[in-house]
C-alpha cells in the first residue's frame, strides 16, 4: 500500500466523519519540523561496531537497571536470538547478516528507544506522560503515567517495554537518551564508553552530516540509505548500515509521522467543537420537531 | 398502546435460581482473581508482555463493553429524540444495560491500568492531553456514565416517591425526603431531554474514537482490519448492534423472569436492523475493496478465517435473517439472529484489538490465561446479577396493566 492510497484513504474517512457530525474536512495537520540544530541525536554506525556490549553495561549502571559485571557482557550467546529492550535493559545488541553476501560477515546493531522527530507514544499518551523536549529527547514522567500501555501499542519501534512483575508503581521503561548527563554538557553514557566510535553524539545536523560524510568516503562499505533521516517523520538515533536495513530488524516505515494519521481524524471530530454541537443542535431539533408530530398519537 | 404498558418491578420468580447460584459462584471466583491482580500485579495473573500490551480485557471488557451498551443511545434515540412512543417499553431495560455495562467497562479499565490510582489525571486539565485517542474515549466514557446514572435516576425516584418510609427514630425524615424526591423528580423531568440528547452525541464520539485508537498502529495491524475508516465502521456496528442486543436481552430476561417476551415491539425494531447492519457491510465491502485487501480475504491464513467468520456470521447471516419478516416474528428467529449479531460484534473487537494486532519481534502469539478469562467471565456474570436485581426491585420492565391486578407483583401494596 503506497503512500498516496493511504493519504487518500484518510482522507475519504475524513470526508464521511464529517459528513456524518455535518462540518466540512479538517484542514490537513500543520507539523513543525524539529530544529535539527536544536535536537541531539546519535549516529550508530553499525560498520564500526564490535559488538563488544559495553554499551549496555553502561547503560544498565547508569539507570541501576542491573549490577551485572562488565566481564559478563563479553558473553556473546546472546545473539543466538534476536533481543529486544525490556524493563531491566534500555538497550540491547542484537546481531544480523545478509543471507546474499557471500563472506557471511555478522554486523551488530544496537536498539533503544529512537528519540522521534514526531512521536507515536507522545502522541498516544492519555495524561501526556510523554513529551519530546526541546533538545530532542522523549522523556517520560513515571508520576504522571496511568499505566494504560497505549504508548507501547503505538510505538512504530516496538520499543516501550513495561514492569508487569510490579504491582505497585509499575512504569512503561525506555531509554532516557541520558537527560540527566546531556543537561548538564555529558553524553550519554552509552556514547562516553563506546569504543569504537560506532556511536556518535551531536547535533542532529552534525550527525547526519557525519552519516553522509562517511557513506561518501567509503561508499563500498555503506548502504546509502541513513536509516532515521526520514523514517516516520525522522528520528533523533540514526543508523549506518552495510546494507538494506531489511535484513536488519528495523521495521520499514514511510516518512509520515505515525500521529498524522490518528491526529486528523481527532481534529476532525473536535474541531472547536463544532460537530459535535452541530450533532447536539440537529438532534434537539428533531426531538422538538417530532414531539410536536407526535402529541396527538400519544394521548 | 403505551398507555398499557407499565414499568413495575418483577417479583414473580425468586432471586435465587440454580442458574443465578452458578453465576455467583463465577462471580466470587472472578472477584478473587480480580483481587489478586491488584495484590500480585498484571503480569502475575495475565499473559500479557511488551509484544502485546493489551489483551482480552481491553478487548472484551473495555472495547466489547462499550459497543453492547450502544442499546442505551439507540433505543434513547428511537424513543425519545424521534418520539416514537411504543418503543418506551424497552428504553428502560436498555438503559440499565447500558448504566451497568459502562459501570464495568470502567471496572474492566482499571482492573488493566498499571497505575489505577492515577486514573484522576485524566480529568484534571494540566494533564489533558487532546491528542491522544485514548483521552477522548476516556473523557466521552467518563461523562456518558455520568449522564446514564443521572437518566437512570427518574426510575429510583418513581420507585420511592410516596413510599419513604424509615423505621423508627427516623420516620421523622419520611416526609422531608418524600418531598426531596418530588422536586427532584419533578427537576429531573424538565431537564432530561438534555441528558437524553447528550448521551447520544457523547455515544457517537466515544464508539467511533474507539475505532480510532488502533489506527495509531499503521504497522502492526493486519491490513483486512486496518483502515483509517476504522472510527466510521465502529460507529456503524456500534449503532447496528443496539437494537439486536436489546432483542438478546428481552428475551433472555423474559425468559428467566418468566414473562411474555415483547415480541411486537422487538420485532418492530427488527425492521431496522437489515438497513443499519446492511449500511455497516457496504461500507465494510467498500472499505475493503478500495484499500484492494481482497486478496487477504481468500489468503487462507487465519486472519482470513477470522474475517470470513465476522462477516458471514455476523452480519450477512442476520441480515437475511430479518429480512424475512416470519423470521423477525417468530421469539425464535428474533433470538438467533439477535445473537449472531451480538457475537458478531463480539469477534470484530476481539479480532481489531487482538487477533489483527502483529507486533514486530513477537515470538508467539497472545491468548489469554485461564484468570484472564474469569475475571472477564466474572464481571459478565456480576451485570447478569445486578441487572436481575435492578429489575426486580425497580420499575424497568414494563408489562400489560391487566397483569398488574395479580397484586403479588405490585411494589408497597
Ligand atoms: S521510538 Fe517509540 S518510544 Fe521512542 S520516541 Fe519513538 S515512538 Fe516513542
Ligand atoms: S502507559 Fe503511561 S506513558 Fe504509556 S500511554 Fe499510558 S499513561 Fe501514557
Ligand atoms: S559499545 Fe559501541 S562497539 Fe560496543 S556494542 Fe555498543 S555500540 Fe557496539
Amino acid at each position: 500500500m503506497d503512500i498516496t492510497r493511504r493519504n487518500f484513504l484518510g482522507l475519504t474517512a475524513l470526508g464521511t466523519l464529517s459528513a456524518a457530525t455535518g462540518t466540512s474536512a479538517a484542514s490537513s495537520l500543520h507539523r513543525e519540523p524539529v530544529d535539527n540544530k536544536k535536537v541531539y541525536g546519535v549516529l550508530v554506525d553499525t560498520v564500526l561496531c564490535i559488538g563488544c556490549r559495553k554499551c549496555e553495561w553502561a547503560c544498565n549502571q547508569e539507570h541501576k537497571l542491573s549490577d551485572k559485571k562488565l566481564q559478563e557482557y563479553e558473553d556473546k550467546s546472546v545473539f543466538d536470538r534476536h533481543r529486544r529492550p525490556s524493563d531491566s535493559a534500555y538497550t540491547v545488541v542484537n546481531e544480523f547478516s545478509n543471507s546474499e553476501d557471500p563472506t557471511g560477515k555478522k554486523y551488530q546493531i544496537k536498539v533503544q528507544c529512537m528519540h522521534c522527530n514526531h512521536p507515536a507514544c507522545e502522541s498516544a499518551c492519555i495524561v501526556g506522560a510523554f513529551k519530546k523536549v526541546e533538545n530532542g529527547t522523549v522523556r517520560y514522567d513515571a508520576w504522571k503515567c496511568i499505566g494504560c500501555r497505549y504508548c507501547m501499542i503505538a510505538c512504530p519501534f516496538q520499543i516501550p517495554a513495561y514492569e508487569y512483575s510490579k504491582a505497585i508503581e509499575p512504569r512503561v521503561m525506555k531509554c532516557t537518551f541520558c537527560l540527566h548527563r546531556t543537561e548538564v554538557g555529558k553524553r550519554p553514557a552509552c556514547v562516553e564508553i563506546c569504543p569504537n566510535e560506532a556511536l556518535v553524539f551531536g547535533t542532529r545536523e552534525q550527525i547526519l552530516q557525519v552519516a553522509h560524510e562517511r557513506i561518501q568516503a567509503r561508499p563500498e562499505k555503506y548502504s546509502a540509505h541513513v536509516y532515521g533521516e526520514h523514517e516516520a517523520g525522522g528520528t533523533s538515533w540514526i543508523y549506518l548500515l552495510p546494507y538494506d536495513f531489511k535484513h536488519t530488524e528495523l521495521p520499514a516505515l514511510d516518512d509520515r509521522p505515525i500521529p498524522d494519521r490518528t491526529e486528523k481524524i481527532q481534529h476532525a471530530i473536535f474541531k472547536s467543537f463544532v460537530p459535535p454541537a452541530a450533532l447536539y443542535g440537529l438532534l434537539g431539533l428533531i426531538m422538538y420537531t417530532q414531539k410536536r408530530d407526535s402529541r396527538g398519537e400519544e394521548d | 398502546m403505551s398507555g398499557h404498558e407499565i414499568p413495575t418491578p418483577i417479583r414473580k420468580v425468586p432471586y435465587f435460581t440454580k442458574g443465578t447460584l452458578v453465576l455467583f459462584g463465577i462471580m466470587c471466583l472472578g472477584l478473587a482473581t480480580f483481587l489478586a491482580r491488584f495484590l500480585f500485579g498484571l503480569g502475575a495473573v495475565t499473559n500479557l508482555n511488551d509484544q502485546y500490551p493489551w489483551g482480552l480485557w481491553i478487548a472484551i471488557d473495555v472495547a466489547t463493553g462499550v459497543a453492547l451498551a450502544a442499546g442505551g443511545f439507540t433505543t434513547a434515540a428511537l424513543a425519545e429524540i424521534f418520539h416514537r412512543g411504543k418503543y418506551h417499553v424497552i428504553t428502560r431495560p436498555a438503559l440499565l444495560t447500558a448504566m451497568l455495562g459502562y459501570t464495568f467497562v470502567a471496572i474492566g479499565v482499571v482492573t488493566d491500568l498499571g497505575r489505577y490510582y492515577n486514573i484522576w489525571h485524566v480529568l484534571l486539565p494540566p494533564f489533558w492531553q487532546g491528542n491522544s485517542v485514548l483521552f477522548e474515549v476516556g473523557m466521552c466514557v467518563m461523562i456518558y456514565l455520568t449522564v446514564l446514572y443521572v437518566e437512570f435516576l427518574p426510575i429510583v425516584v418513581e420507585r420511592f416517591v410516596g413510599r419513604v418510609n424509615f423505621p423508627g427514630p427516623f420516620s421523622i425524615f419520611n416526609k422531608i425526603v418524600d418531598l426531596f424526591l418530588k422536586l427532584a423528580g419533578r427537576a429531573l423531568q424538565r431537564v432530561l431531554w438534555v441528558f437524553i440528547i447528550a448521551g447520544v452525541v457523547l455515544s457517537c464520539l466515544h464508539q467511533s474514537s474507539l475505532g480510532t485508537l488502533m489506527v495509531i498502529a499503521p504497522y502492526k495491524m493486519h491490513p483486512l482490519w486496518y483502515t483509517s475508516l476504522s472510527p466510521l465502521l465502529f460507529l456503524l456496528s456500534a449503532i447496528a448492534v443496539g437494537f439486536p442486543m436489546v432483542i438478546f436481552e428481552s428475551i433472555l430476561a423474559s425468559r428467566s423472569l418468566k414473562l411474555k417476551p415483547e415480541t411486537k415491539v422487538l420485532s418492530s425494531i427488527a425492521r431496522y436492523t437489515p438497513i443499519i447492519l446492511g449500511t455497516y457491510f457496504i461500507v465494510k465491502i467498500g472499505d475493503i475493496t478500495l484499500r484492494e485487501a481482497w486478496p487477504y480475504v481468500i489468503e487462507g491464513s487465519l486472519h482470513s478465517f477470522m474475517w470470513s467468520v465476522e462477516m458471514i456470521l455476523g452480519v450477512v447471516t442476520p441480515i437475511v435473517l430479518f429480512s424475512i419478516k416470519r423470521v423477525r416474528n417468530s421469539v425464535g428467529g428474533l433470538f438467533t439472529g439477535a445473537t449472531l449479531i451480538v457475537l458478531g460484534v463480539v469477534l470484530n473487537r476481539i479480532n481489531v484489538f487482538i487477533i489483527a494486532y502483529k507486533p514486530l519481534y513477537a515470538v508467539k502469539p497472545y491468548f489469554p490465561t485461564f484468570w484472564e478469562i474469569i475475571v472477564t467471565a466474572g464481571l459478565a456474570c456480576a451485570l447478569v446479577l445486578i441487572y436481575r436485581f435492578f429489575v426486580m426491585n425497580l420499575p424497568v420492565i414494563s408489562v400489560p396493566e391487566k397483569d398488574l391486578q395479580s397484586a403479588s407483583t405490585r411494589v408497597g401494596s
